[in-house]
């Protein structure tokens, strides 16, 4: 049993979004309600289980079919991606639990949708296999296209056209960079990859750059980093609240795939094509910051200020990935949990104050007041601290950690400008729409009791599983700078990843 | 048979590009499957374009790569998946939004010109 905990998080999203289409959970809603919340804790449990174990024994590398690398498939729960299961586990419960307060009454099929788009995310977290993480890709994207068009009106038909198509040709790009890396490298196992990647020679040593260069145009298109960033806002803003707070780990997943590709694959032991994307990745990434703080600044309501929100994270990850240093992937590891948590928080209150405010939403203007300042203002505080990175919540660890980790090399000079401008304009953009949102009201008299929109009891739980977040990063700091930087010393460590798949395997 | 074989590629994805920047549902959907063909070939070209091989092992001195070919079959099966989904969406978004612009509205100047 134990040697097959590393398929249980793609297993049990996938059980469940079966289950939950058939009787008696495809009927009645509040067993499927129920279903669906037991299902994301089970795999939240499992994920938690796969940590302990990774984090006392080591990676694990599950062989698909008992195929051994770099012929079968393998799974690979190594320290970075059972983290990441983790907190697409946790993501997974507050949305599903979110949902059950109405929302998923509003089109078919959330809850099996919700768990299949965890099927993929936790699938291209932990699978070892480049043609494996493309079909994975693909089991999200198709959960998310459904998922976007949840409970649509005619706007989000026009931003889900985009993100299909846009997608679409994304998937198109992945399939040719991985049938150049094939044709040169005669393998599609990542860890095998790395391997042979140091010893090519002559022309093959440029089609791999070919390749290796168009995944990296994939990624940023997953990640939305610039110049590919452009079907977010529209995208996020559009989507159901709870639906863009599930989409939080989606951009993730192409900084993940990233860190993966250009740490190990391209990475420092890569022979002649070492680091070869890091420059196009630090000067998109810089650039993808300052695009995301003008739209944060520029931004209407609070739920398209978040979706920037979401983009100035993203250029901050994949700025410390282009570091290429342990200290720098640590801090990323850290800010990515941070930042994941903090915007789906985000995403959630936007919903909650814009139900409140009746036909003005969350528009940052004057407005009816919101019936439950308390609840709402506290939530929105908090989770602003954090996404500013003000003392004394996560964010600002984090902020510390990645100013620090790029303090001592050459990136100094552009990176501390660009990011504290950046947070300067976070600072006063959030307070701003916080200010707004909560104190400036117009006169109107306040909405009846019918209109009143109450926070439902689910809404709050998930609400406050996302919000105390922060504070629980704060608190268990230690351990968890400790867990990323060893997460981090795992990852760069090329020997070890690559000997472990190739020579390891159950 | 190389050349014949990369120009059809390249074609293909030429005609793909050149229809995904279209401004209408209809032949960006068109593009998308050119697209996807080109693709199809691309990666079954990765594992070599030999004749008269087979991808079994032991039948014959020399032997394919079957690799590819298992790739471009899970290709297939998603892209037609994939190309469904977005007819399905482009038909939706026809009807949610009074046209088959990706934009979701007519430019200007295609207005002017549907009114002469």
């Amino acid at each position: 049993m134990i040697q097959h905990l590393t398929s249980l998080p793609i297993l049990l999203p996938m059980l469940a979004g079966v289950i939950l289409l058939m009787p008696p959970c495809g009927k009645n809603l509040k067993i499927r309600r129920v279903a669906s919340v037991i299902f994301a804790l089970a795999t939240l449990l499992a994920s938690v289980v796969l940590l302990c174990q990774v984090k006392n024994h080591g990676a694990q590398v599950y062989a698909i079919g008992d195929w051994s690398a770099p012929f079968g498939i393998v799974m690979v729960a190594d320290p970075l991606s059972v983290l990441l299961t983790t907190l697409t586990a946790v993501l997974g419960v507050a949305c599903s639990l979110y949902a059950c307060a109405g929302d998923d009454e509003k089109g078919a099929f959330f809850h099996p949708l919700l768990h299949f788009l965890i099927l993929g995310v936790n699938g291209a977290f932990l699978t070892g296999d480049m043609f494996n993480l493309f079909v994975f890709f693909e089991v999200l994207l198709i959960a998310s296209y459904a998922l976007l068009m949840h409970g649509g009106d005619k706007h989000n038909t026009r931003a889900a056209l985009q993100y299909v198509i846009l997608n679409l040709v994304g998937s198109a790009v992945f399939l040719i960079a991985l049938g150049t890396l094939y044709g040169v490298l005669g393998t599609l196992n990542m860890a095998d990859m790395a391997h042979k990647v140091t010893t090519l020679q002559g022309d093959d040593i440029y089609l791999a750059k070919i390749g290796g260069l168009l995944l990296l145009v994939v990624f940023a298109l997953k990640g939305a980093l610039l110049p590919l960033h452009l079907w977010l806002p529209n995208t996020y803003a559009t989507a159901l609240p709870v639906v863009a707070a599930l989409f939080a780990i989606m951009t993730k997943v192409g900084v993940y795939s990233m860190m993966r590709v250009y740490t190990l694959v391209f990475g420092k032991n890569a022979g002649e094509l070492s680091l070869m994307a890091q420059g196009w990745l630090w000067w998109l990434a810089i650039a993808t910051i300052i695009v995301g703080a003008i739209g944060v600044l520029a931004s209407q309501d609070l739920r398209k200020l978040t979706a920037n929100l979401v983009i100035v994270s993203v250029g901050t990850l994949v700025a410390l990935v282009a570091v290429q240093s342990v200290q720098a992937s640590a801090a990323a590891i850290y800010y990515l949990v941070h930042s994941t948590l903090v915007s789906a928080a985000l995403f959630l209150i936007a919903d909650l104050i814009a139900r409140q405010r009746g036909k003005v939403s969350d528009r940052i203007t004057a407005g009816r007041a919101v019936a439950q300042p308390l609840l709402l203002g506290g939530g929105f505080i908090l989770a602003a601290i954090t996404v500013i990175g003000m003392p004394p919540l996560s964010g600002f660890v984090a902020k510390i950690w990645l100013l620090r980790a790029t303090f001592e090399t050459e990136y100094v000079m552009v990176f501390w400008p660009v990011y504290l401008l950046a947070s300067l304009a976070v600072l006063m953009a959030v307070s701003k729409a916080g200010s707004t949102l909560f104190w400036h009201n117009t006169t109107a008299k306040p909405a009846d009791a019918a209109e009143q929109n109450l926070v439902h009891p689910a809404q709050c739980c998930a609400l406050f599983i996302l919000v105390t977040a922060s504070p629980m990063l704060i608190i268990f700091a230690g351990p968890l700078s400790d867990y990323a930087l060893f997460t981090a010393t795992e990852l760069h460590n090329f020997a070890g990843n690559v000997s472990l798949v190739l020579e390891g395997g159950q | 048979m190389e050349l014949l074989y990369a120009s059809c590629v390249g074609l293909l994805v030429t005609c793909g590009v050149f229809l995904i920047l279209r401004a209408r549902t209809f032949p960006v959907v068109l593009g998308l499957t050119m697209l996807s063909y080109a693709v199809n070939l691309f990666l079954f070209s990765s594992g070599r374009l030999a004749l008269n091989k087979a991808a079994v092992l032991g039948h014959a001195e020399a032997y394919a790569d079957p690799l590819p070919q298992a790739l471009v079959l899970t290709a297939i099966v998603i892209g037609f998946a994939m190309t469904a989904f977005v007819v399905i969406l482009a038909i939706r978004g026809r009807a949610d939004l009074g046209n088959d612009h990706v934009n979701g509205q007519e430019t200007s100047k295609n207005k002017t010109k549907g009114k002469a």
